[in-house]
Formats: C-alpha cells, structure tokens, sequence
C-alpha cells in the first residue's frame, strides 16, 4: 500500500486540513503502516455477506409534528466565534483563494 | 488520608441519607482531595468547585426538609469531559473547542442532576476519545496512580484515574473501541460498557456513532451497578436509543451468583502476544469462577481476529465525517478570520491548528477510506467483518450466558512507549474492540496485579444486548471471592499519592 506525502496533502484538502509539509512528510509513512495492517480486511468476507452498519436493528423514529421549547437566540450564539446582527458571521465565502 | 475518601459510593449514599455525614462534607473532602494530588494526577481538565458545593447544599438541604432522595443523593462523581454540561466547558480534551460552553446538558447529565448526583468537574481523555493512554490530550496526560510513569489507559484516562486517586468514587466513561473497559483494568477499577442503545447519546460529542456509549466507572461493582441504573433508559432525543426496561443490574450486584451459570472462555483472546501475569491472572479468575460453581467452557469466535483491523477503518470513516462539524463557524475555535482569507480557508486553517495529531491521523484515514475507489474495499468490508463477529457472538451466546477474556493484552505501559507506534498502540484495544463492533454489553472488573510488574489486571465478561445484569452478577461474585482473599479489594494494596504542601 503506497501513499505518497503528495497523496496525503491532496487528502488533508479534501478534508478541510491545513498540514504543514513536515505534517505530509511524517504522517505518510504512518497510514501506510496503518494502511497495511487494517488490509487484511480484504478477502475476509465473501459477496453473500450483508454489511452491519449499525449493531442493534433500528427503525426510523416518528414524533409528532409540534412546537417545542428550542435553544434561545442568545444561548445558541454563545459559543459562535463571531456574531453580527443575531447571526452567526462567517468569512467571506468567496475569497480569492477559495 | 480521609475515610470518606476510600467509602464507596453506596455507603456514602447512605450516610448522606441517614444524616450522619452531609454532601457538604463528602464532596468539600473530595474537592480537597483534588487540590492536593490532581497536579500529579491531572486527571481532571475542570474542576467546579463553587458550583458542586452549591449542588452539594441543595442536597443536603432537600434531605433536611425530609424529601426522599436515590440512593446516590449526594454523592460526587467526576464526568468524562465529552459530555455536555452547561456548567463548565466542554472541551473534548481538544484545542478547537478550549473554553467551549456548551448550551444544554446531555442526557447523561441530565439524569446525573435528576439523581441528585454532585458533579466535581469534567475529566481527562485521549482528544475527542481517540486512543488508549490519555496522552493524545491536548491538556497533558493522566497519570496512573499506581505509578505515575505509566499510562492510566484511554481514552477515559481521567475518569478511570480519580477513583484510584480517591478523586472521586464515581465517574462516568465512554466507550467506543475500549475507552471504559482498558482504562478501567489497568486502574485496577470497574467500568461498564453498557449494550449499545441503552444509555442516551444525547450531548455525547460523537466519535463514531455506531460504537458510542456512556457507562458507569466506580471502584465497587455495587457502585458501577447503582450508577448504572441512574444513567440507563430511553430518550427520544438519540435515535439509537433502546425502548425498554433497564435490565436488573443493582439486583445482579447484590446477587453475585454465578452458580450453573455457562461462562466461555474465548479460545482467540489470549495466549501469544499477552503478558505472563495478564494470563496468569486470567487464567486464575477463571479457575475462581468455576470453584463459584459456574460451568467454564472454550468457544471459539474466528472472525475476532479480525476485529481490530475493521475497526480501525470504521472508527476513523465515522470520525471522518463526525468531526466535519468543527468547522469554525458556529462554535470553537476559528483562525485567520482577518478579512483576506475565505471561509474554506478559516476552515483549514482552524482545522489545522485546532486539531492534534492523532485526530488528524485518523480523519485522513477515514477521508482515504471513504472516497470513492475504496470505499467497497475498505469500509464496505469492514461492515462485513461486522456482520461476521456480530455472527461469531451470536453462535457463542447459544452456548454460553457470558463470555470472558483478559480485558486488554498487558498492564499499563510507560508514558511516552507507544506514541509514536500508532499500530502498537491500537492493540491495547485488541479484546474490547469485538464487543464494540457488535454492540452487547461489556466490563472490565479487577483480578489482581500482574507478578512481573505489580500493576492491575482486568477480567472482560461480555454478555448479550440488553443482558448487562449478567455482567454484575459475575462481577460482583469475582470480586466478593477476591476481597475476601485479599483481606478487601484491590485498591486496598495501591501505594498512596504522596500529597505535598496542601491538605490530606
């Protein structure tokens, strides 16, 4: 299982991770040993077997349609990084290096 | 030190009640306690102290006035701080949520606060509950009380830690491949994994949905069984959450009877790869549980050997896509918000600083994992494998009400030893992880200190979904032999935290 420290900067931008060159450098090697030691999973399981993605059964949960009591405004923005007009305010969306 | 330190939480339940001691009491003892050791310790993040003497007097004031109180009115309990409590910040041991308020308490607290249950503060873990030494906290490591250059297992270090510190006599975990059970057996203490589904999710800061569940921590198997039922039952607010009756687990404590009970032994959990005095130890509580008169078998579950591997796909899949929400924008931590960069740009940046490595490590891993390509190959087998052990446990179950196994591979290990070894390091949760994937109920319980090392060993017993009483029965019937053997339980034979310059 090869993954080279270009193939974990391009996944460290799919997730929204800003990793320093050094970050690449010294976490490559490392999913590569994790890597290779989680792909003995492979060939385990035949195509009969169903995949569990969820340990008890589960069905979906109805409620009735009705108000109930919700966080208030303030309590809601307590924690928000920055607040403008009862909103939360959020970089610009379309900056030039987006 | 403090009798009312080393009581057991029934016990001070009781005093508390009967009015010979007073909450007050209890928890200013406990709090003090913390002052004096928690700089070695550090096995609490928050300690709110103004705050619990203040729930401390309304206890003591509503026994005063006659109320009828649960049986744990009153008595102190520190919470894994991942957890949501209105009270103090929950920080999930992360720099990206430092200072973080949450706005609503979890279910867990919620009925924590309902039992008149004082809450000292918010405890140590490996950050966002990823890993097995408490070492990935961004706020220093815990320490094992019964030596403090050895990890106290993880995630739930801080939590496992101040029983055995005398911290606190009760404390609340979480489990997702092991983060209860480990820490619980290298302290030397009890934790619960209860069945998946039958503790609220509810303000439990997710790591992987599928795995996540909060149990009960406590020094005494009576103790880990009254917190139990406290924390149990259904709420409509987590999805996942089972609708039934809490199994009898204070009942099955009080019991102790394992006598005509099948109990297996798994043939694949042990042996090479474990410590001599983990499988002594083992092999020994073993031998106890049939003198106890139950009927000791070996079952094999191939697919066990599996486990760990899967794991390690879905936890990090799930955590992938769990943690996306920390995205800088509606609460936490936000970098590089000066007017020039984008939104996208905050994000990684915030992401970047925010999170440390072992958070980043496993959200690549999981990003890898998912996309598309791999998907089948990696997570969709790894529900395979799911399927598989879920199988293995179930054919086990037809032969046997319980099984058991050493709760992890050795004692605690150094400080420092396996951080750099991540695959090392997951195989602390080599035996935990089997009964996480299928979700039945799990516990670690103390058999005794390794001879090699001195330090403790757990026994794991794994019991059905919704079966946990099963577990307190075996427990409770292990410890009450060993105590007994022992001159009392094993914390009696920790050497006590030296307390300098502040009160004992």
């Amino acid at each position: 299982m090869a993954l080279s420290v270009d193939d974990v900067a391009q996944l460290a931008r799919l997730a929204r991770i800003e990793l320093t060159p050094d970050e690449c450098a010294a976490l490559a090697p490392e999913l590569e040993v994790i890597l290779d030691s989680v792909a003995q999973v492979s060939g385990v399981a035949g195509e009969d077997v169903a995949p569990t993605s969820h340990p008890v059964p589960i069905t979906n949960v109805f409620r009735t349609d009705e108000v109930r009591p919700s966080l208030s405004l303030e309590a809601a923005l307590a924690g928000a990084p920055a607040v403008e007009q009862d909103r939360f305010r959020v970089p610009q969306i379309l900056g030039e290096d987006a | 030190m403090d009798q009312l330190l080393t009581t057991n939480a029934a016990q001070l339940g009781a005093a508390i009640g009967a009015g010979t001691t007073s909450s007050e009491e209890v928890t200013r003892a406990h709090l003090d306690r913390v002052e004096a050791v928690d700089d070695t310790v550090n096995a609490f993040l928050h300690v709110a102290g103004d705050e619990a003497i203040a729930q401390a007097r309304a206890v003591d004031a509503k026994i005063a006035a006659g109320e009828k109180l649960g049986p744990l009115a009153g008595v102190p309990l520190a919470l894994k701080d991942i957890l949501t409590w209105t009270k103090a910040p929950t920080t999930c041991a992360s720099r990206i949520l430092e200072g973080w308020i949450p706005p609503y308490d979890s279910g867990v607290t919620e009925r924590l606060l309902a039992a008149d249950i004082v809450i000292l503060g918010k405890t140590n873990l490996d950050e966002f509950a990823m890993g097995s030494s408490t070492e990935n906290s961004a706020y220093g490591p815990t320490r094992n009380p019964w030596a403090t250059d050895r990890i106290p297992g993880g995630s739930g270090g801080g939590s496992a830690a101040a029983l055995v510190a005398f911290e606190a006599p009760l404390s609340i975990g979480t489990d997702t491949g092991g983060s209860i059970r480990q820490p619980a057996s290298v302290t030397g203490t009890v934790g619960i994994k209860p069945t998946y589904g039958g503790v609220s999710r509810y303000g439990l800061v997710s790591l992987a949905s599928s795995l996540d569940q909060a149990g009960p921590c406590a020094r005494s198997v009576l103790d880990a069984a009254l917190l139990h039922e406290v924390i149990a039952g259904h709420d409509h607010r987590d999805s996942t959450s089972i609708d039934q009756a809490v199994p009898a687990v204070v009942d099955a404590a009080r019991n102790g009877d394992v006598s005509g009970m099948k109990i297996g032994v798994v043939r694949e959990l042990g042996g090479e790869g474990y410590n001599p005095g983990v499988q002594q130890r083992f092999d020994e509580a073993v031998a106890l549980l049939t003198r106890l008169g139950a009927e000791v078998v070996e079952v094999s579950c191939p697919n066990f050997d599996h486990a760990l591997a899967a794991y390690y796909l879905i936890q990090p899949s799930e955590t992938s896509s769990n943690l996306a929400k920390f995205d800088a924008m509606r609460f936490g931590l936000r970098i590089g918000d000066d007017g020039t960069h984008s939104a996208e740009k905050v994000m990684a940046m915030t992401r970047g600083a925010g999170f440390g490595r072992e958070v980043k490590r496993r959200i690549i891993l999981g990003t890898y994992a998912l996309s598309s390509g791999y998907y089948d190959a990696y997570y969709g087998t790894a529900q395979k494998i799911r399927t598989l052990i879920t199988a293995d446990f179930t054919a086990a179950f037809e032969q046997c009400d319980v099984l058991v196994s050493p709760t992890t591979p050795t004692t605690a290990f150094r400080i420092g030893e396996r951080v750099n070894d991540p695959v090392a390091m997951y195989k602390a949760d080599l035996c935990t992880i089997p009964s996480s994937m299928a979700g039945n109920a799990a516990a670690s319980f103390p058999i005794g200190l390794a001879p090699e090392d001195g330090l403790p060993v757990g026994l794991q017993v794994m019991a059905p979904p919704m079966a946990d009483d099963r577990l307190y029965r075996v427990g409770a019937a292990v410890e009450a032999a060993l105590a007994e053997q022992w001159g009392g339980p094993l914390w009696q034979q920790i050497t006590p935290l030296t307390t300098e310059g502040a009160q004992a």
